[in-house]
């Protein structure tokens, strides 16, 4: 539990670890374009090649792009069952009973599914390879321009750090209590879905209220170190692109290219 | 700056509330540069309220507070005071920020807008100064709480303060995690000439400050020497404080026809008293 700061981050040294936050938000942004434009099932292949080599120099073993993909096995059964039976088309491929697996429905279910695997599969090297600090930071700096427009980019950055750095200390807090609680002969553990919530009440509630004192606190803390907000604020990490990013930014491209160009000719 | 005292504060009164009692009630108090202020007193007389006048955390509500001659109701001051009088509050958990010691540490120089180049050996400074360097990479909830105090002080030190005001900084750590935040803090009063504000419900460590204030409805009771304060033990039972244990016990035992002083303050003055009278106990 105790290490649910360092999120899904797999620290490790890589030339894409070293990539700007930046230019791998905005990559990742070009990526799921790239994967939305694939216009048939074969073009997934360079698509496909581009992730592996990026994960592969990210020295990302295979397994953890595999986890990444846990959590979403049902949602991409599910996608695949229901293309797959649901369509119609005019090519039978098989048929048992009344029952048609049309040929057309197997092509959807399975560009379906493999546009999720590389969805997700994208955008966990994100998470893997950047520190969730690095992240905001690369966050707030590419929203900034949007500050013309009253968009808070600064105040989003610095509540996902605040974030970051409470989760933690509230999961402690959060785990005292259960224990206080069950040592009262409170009971998380058993009844129904119902029975189990209400015996969280008295666990959330303390929560709540010490979460409202912390910020309290936090606050008076923050202001007594001179916080005002964004302006004028400088920043101890510089980002800066170097030729690294240069050639990811070319990488995708030349990814467009192998994709979109035979359509055009 | 020389002749004008560090912190001054002028008949000065706050209330939370327009029509609410009042917190603090016509204080004068003048410390001079680099003096080491231990402010008692017991719960609601008014020791914290005081604190957050201190930095302009609050405004006077009638009165005025000057850092360095400068009026916290003056806006153009401000963060001026803030940074030169730098403070550390009694949970250790609710006033770091960052993810990791060295960011957090950078988050006052990042407010008060010091160029990026210049912060590294500021940190690495402010850093060795609390011992804490071995513990830069680290996150904040795997320290422990003297060690979180010690980094909120870093934090403080980077942007080159000149007063340190502590309220209750030791209230919720174990005895070895007061210590270290004591010693640390006495440390940086000594070598870097650091005027402290030490508040604190320990009697035991007010008896290291040059001077004591004891708070009471809001008002200064009572000012003076640890000596001076402490040897009044009837004045202190009625403003509900205790004398330091050591003190307590030395008064024991001259009670018991022991030939001790009986205004020792702390374990260091206690052993040297016994060392007096008895230099059999010495080993060696
Ligand atoms: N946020 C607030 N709003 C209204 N009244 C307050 C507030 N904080 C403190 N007070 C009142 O101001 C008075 C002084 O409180 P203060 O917190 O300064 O005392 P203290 O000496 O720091 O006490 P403690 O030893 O418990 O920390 C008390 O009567 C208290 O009830
Ligand atoms: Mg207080």
């Amino acid at each position: 539990m105790r290490d649910i700061t360092l999120g899904q981050y797999y620290p490790v040294d890589s030339p894409i670890h070293r990539l700007d936050p930046r230019t791998k938000i905005i990559l990742i942004f070009l990526y799921i374009i790239a994967v939305f434009l694939v216009p048939n099932l074969l073009m997934y292949i360079p698509v496909a090649a581009y992730l592996m080599l990026a994960a592969w120099l990210a020295k990302l073993p295979f397994s953890m792009l595999l986890r990444s993909l846990k959590p979403m096995r049902i949602l991409l059964i599910i996608t695949f069952v229901l293309n797959l039976f649901f369509a119609s088309g005019t090519q039978k491929l098989l048929q048992i009973g009344g029952f048609v697996l049309w040929q057309e429905g197997l092509l959807t279910a399975l560009t379906f599914s493999l546009r999720l695997i590389l969805l997700v599969t994208g955008s966990s090297i994100l998470t893997l390879t950047t520190a969730p600090v690095t992240l905001t930071d690369g966050l707030e700096r590419l929203a900034s321009p949007l500050k013309v427009i009253k968009f808070p980019a600064h105040e989003m950055a610095m509540m996902m750090t605040i974030a970051l750095r409470f989760i933690p200390t509230l999961i402690e807090e959060a785990d005292k209590i259960m224990k206080a609680q069950t040592a009262r002969g409170a009971d998380f553990e058993t009844g129904n879905l119902m029975a189990r919530a209400r015996a969280m009440i008295p666990l959330l509630v303390p929560l709540f209220i010490s979460a409202f004192r912390r910020a309290g606190d936090l606050a008076m803390a923050m202001e007594a170190r001179c916080y005002r907000g964004g302006e004028g604020r400088t920043r101890l990490h510089k980002l800066a692109y170097t030729k690294r990013d240069v050639l990811a930014f070319l990488s995708i491209l030349l990814l467009y290219a192998i994709i979109l160009l035979p359509r055009m000719l | 700056m020389n002749g004008v005292p560090h912190i001054q504060v002028t008949d000065l009164t706050y209330r939370y509330e327009p029509d609410a009692p009042k917190a603090l009630d016509t204080i004068n108090l003048s410390v001079p540069r680099g003096q080491f202020v231990a402010i008692l007193g017991h719960n609601g007389s008014g020791k914290s309220t005081l604190a957050k006048l201190l930095n302009g955390l609050f405004l006077p509500t009638e009165g005025t507070v000057h850092i360095s001659g400068m009026d916290t109701r003056d806006d153009d001051k401000i963060w001026d005071i803030r940074r030169t009088a730098g403070m550390v509050f009694q949970n250790p958990d609710n006033q770091l920020v960052a993810t990791e010691v060295y960011d957090d540490v950078a988050f006052g120089l990042e407010n008060i807008g010091v160029p990026p180049d210049d912060m590294p050996p500021r940190i690495d400074e402010a850093l060795a100064l609390t011992g804490m360097s071995e513990f830069k990479n680290r996150a904040p909830h795997l320290l422990s709480g003297g060690q979180k105090q010690r980094v909120a002080i870093a934090g403080i030190l980077a942007m080159h303060p000149e007063a340190l005001i502590l309220d209750e900084a030791t209230a919720m750590l174990d005895p070895q995690g007061r210590k270290e935040v004591l010693q640390t803090v006495r440390r940086l009063n000594e070598e870097q000439g650091i005027t402290v504000v030490w508040i604190t419900h320990f009697m035991e460590e007010a008896t290291h400050a040059q001077r004591v204030l004891v708070m009471d409805h809001g008002q200064i009771a009572m000012d003076g020497s640890p000596r001076e304060i402490f040897a009044q033990v009837d004045r202190l039972r009625d403003l509900r404080l205790d004398v330091p244990p050591m003190t307590q016990l030395a008064r024991l035992l001259k009670e018991r026809d022991i030939d001790i002083a009986p205004d020792v303050l702390n374990v260091e003055e206690l052993v040297k008293e016994v060392k007096r009278l008895c230099p059999l106990c010495l080993k060696n």
